[in-house]
């Protein structure tokens, strides 16, 4: 009895250590190949919504973590920002919508310098399939309508959906969703305009590491 | 020698060769061994024959087994997806069954299942890594449910009641056949659903294939607003049921028809018996 228990044993601590070896070696071989995938990809959304003729400087390594109630309720944001020679062009902000329909929606916000929007894009969600979902670019092109808009002081009341009186549509069957999305948008531009000098100032090249975990 | 030969008879199956087979034996005697071997031979066909014909349809995991209905369900919206978890799932089958049955005999019974499942998740582990660094678009569509595919039970359930118990080409080719026919329903289900929902067929299939997999885009029709029954996991359970019932309308239809073809097989192997 005594020897079966510890010969399974040994047998399956056996196993356990060559499947981990395996996954070890499999995930040793890929890891800086989905690194690259997953930058690859940020940086396809980033120049999708800040056209990559505009700024010269490494985006994706030029950013900084924040956390401020204006950008969702999550603790950690992160700020991407485009210089063209040094000089600051546009920041695109990862902006949490708590109050989506289905839970939060994650957002990206390019603002530009002057405090327009140079373009919005969706990364995450969990929006009903086929009504909320059009915040998607892949879905409906509503998400662009944000690109261009200045937002004209905190109670700008045409930042909202047209339901509400604003000028943003909503989508048939589905406001909430919208709402949410114009809420953090304009919420993440608010916060920008407050703290545009500091971000710019406060994240070079060098000190860029820590956003990268 | 003599049962030897006359299972290798039964095995042959075809009266011709029989004949010939004899013939030889009472000439040759050491020839045997190569009959033996073309008996082995074909006895292996047959098996493949039918492992192919249960996991395609007979035994289909996905339409009778029933077996990973959360996946099946939760991912065929379009057929990209549908596609992506298919190839995913048959990887991990042909790999766990052939693992489980080449490690068949070093296993005690008291503990198999904890090591299945441990081989299993190593596979799947090492699909999901797979899938992250080549298939970036697939693997953030399919989400969750490429992990979960460690809880298929079709993959656990196949190591269990054939891999564990026979050799690893038999289990390799089962694994690929039970993968071949899951895939199919994933499949189904995804273009009846993605054409009902969307009006299009291989949406995002460059996500998977590559960036020339966009011409496979067909937009069959255009819907103003999609239909959202079909897109939302409801849709599936519906549309697998429609699936479930043409397949057992089907194989109804067949076996009306069968009783003839039975008679007639029980025939040619009496006729082999007084032959040899």
């Amino acid at each position: 009895m005594k020897v079966a228990i510890t010969n399974n044993a040994k047998l399956l601590a056996i196993f356990a250590i060559v499947c981990t070896l395996i996954v070890a070696v499999v995930n040793e071989f890929t890891k800086e190949e989905i690194n690259q995938q997953a930058e690859q990809y940020l940086l396809t959304t980033l120049h999708s919504i800040i056209e990559p003729e505009r700024l010269n400087n490494d985006m994706y390594h030029d950013c900084l973590m924040v956390s401020d109630p204006l950008l969702g309720n999550k603790t950690q944001q992160t700020i991407y920002l485009a210089r063209l020679n040094e000089t600051p062009v546009a920041a695109a902000i990862t902006a949490t919508a708590p109050d989506g329909y289905n839970g939060n929606i994650e957002l990206l916000v390019a603002i530009n310098v002057d405090g327009s929007i140079s373009g919005v894009r969706t990364l995450q969600h969990n929006e009903t399939p086929g009504l909320g979902d059009k915040v998607e670019l892949r879905k409906s092109s509503w998400i662009t309508s944000f690109s261009g808009n200045v937002l004209d002081g905190e109670n700008d009341s045409r930042w909202a959906v047209k339901k509400d009186g604003g000028m943003f549509d909503q989508f048939t069957g589905a406001t909430i969703t919208p709402r949410a999305v114009v809420k953090a948008v304009r919420n993440a531009v608010i916060y920008f305009e407050k703290n545009k000098t500091f971000l710019f100032n406060n994240s070079s090249a060098d000190n860029s590491v820590s956003c990268r975990g | 020698m003599t049962t030897s030969l006359t299972s290798a008879n039964n095995a042959a199956e075809h009266s011709v060769t029989t004949t010939v087979e004899n013939d030889d034996t009472n000439e040759h005697k050491p020839k045997l061994s190569d009959y033996e071997k073309l008996a082995k031979k074909e006895a292996f066909n047959k098996e493949l024959k039918e492992l192919a014909f249960q996991g395609l349809w007979k035994n289909n995991p996905g339409l009778v087994q029933l077996l990973g209905l959360c996946p099946l369900l939760a991912v065929t919206s379009t057929v990209a997806n549908a596609l992506g978890l298919g190839i995913a799932t048959m990887l991990v089958l042909i790999g766990s069954n052939l693992t489980v049955s080449l490690i068949r005999q070093w296993v005690p019974k008291e503990i198999r299942i904890p090591i299945f499942v441990m081989i299993i998740a190593t596979f799947v582990t090492c699909v999901q890594l797979l899938m992250n660094a080549y298939t970036y678009g697939i693997y953030q569509s399919l989400g969750i449910f490429l992990p979960l595919i460690v809880t298929n039970c079709a993959i656990i359930g196949r190591a269990e009641a054939y891999a564990s118990k026979n050799p690893a080409k038999q289990a390799a080719f089962d694994g690929l056949m039970m993968g071949i026919g899951f895939a199919l329903v994933l499949l189904a289900l995804g273009a009846i659903r993605e054409l009902l929902g969307q009006g299009t067929l291989f949406d995002g299939a460059e996500l998977l294939l590559g960036d020339w997999a966009t011409i496979l885009r067909i937009e069959v029709m255009t819907l103003d607003s999609q239909f959202l029954l079909a897109i939302l996991p409801p849709g599936a359970f519906i549309a697998m049921g429609f699936l479930i019932a043409i397949k057992n309308a089907i194989d109804n239809h067949l076996k009306e028809q069968a009783p003839k073809v039975e008679q007639k097989s029980i025939e040619r192997v009496r006729v082999n018996f007084e032959q040899s």
